[in-house]
């Protein structure tokens, strides 16, 4: 159960405003772009070993991956209304988010 | 984001200004020989269970930025392999020297 995935599709998320990379190595798969940002779950890809933890060799969890879509002219400050980026993230980065995308 | 935006990572380059309109590298030669070899020993050393593509994706993000866009794709694998090698304790570090 506990690989079921927690959001569902079209459930608003939030990627954790975390900066791993600040505290030491490590091996982040969330790009920096998305950190902190409202996206909205397009559907979960399935579990797989965490590669945070493959990355050291340690026990490596499965965690479950989404594609979760974000609106992309507030991320780069370019585009146009309506243009979006999709990016694969791990449920450990996301967070429930209130309100709309 | 500007030129001169920082990302937490070398390796983390999306919308960074200066990666972007530059033409698309078709990288769809074959490796020549330099490169089968650095890939035959990942391989080896794979099946051997002294290394994952995991570990030696994290020694390519941890090359200094310098090295990192200087080294070829396969150098920086071998690069990461070596470093790996020593950090397991699997080769000493004057095997490299």
């Amino acid at each position: 159960m506990s690989e079921a995935p927690r959001f569902a599709p079209g459930s608003a998320v939030r990627v954790k405003d975390d900066w791993p990379e600040r505290r030491g190595p490590c091996h982040i798969r969330t790009p920096h772009y998305i950190r902190g940002r409202v996206g909205r779950v397009v559907r979960p890809l399935g579990a797989f070993p965490n590669p945070e933890d493959l990355a050291f060799a340690r026990p490596a969890p499965r965690r479950t991956l989404y594609h979760v879509l974000f609106d992309q002219p507030p991320i780069w400050q370019e585009g146009r209304p309506g243009d979006t980026i999709l990016v694969e993230v791990f449920e450990h980065w996301l967070e429930p988010a209130g309100g709309g995308a | 984001m500007q030129d001169d935006a920082r990302t937490p990572a070398t390796h983390d380059i999306g919308g960074l200004a200066r990666f972007r309109c530059t033409p698309v590298e078709h990288d769809e030669a074959p490796p020549d020989a330099f490169g089968k070899t650095v890939d035959a020993l990942r391989q080896v050393l794979a099946q051997k269970g002294l290394m994952t593509v995991d570990e030696l994706r994290r020694g390519i993000e941890s090359l200094p930025e310098a090295d990192y866009f200087a080294l070829g794709y396969y150098e920086r694998w071998l690069r990461s392999i070596a470093a790996l090698m020593v950090e397991k304790s699997h080769v000493g570090p004057e095997v490299l020297e």
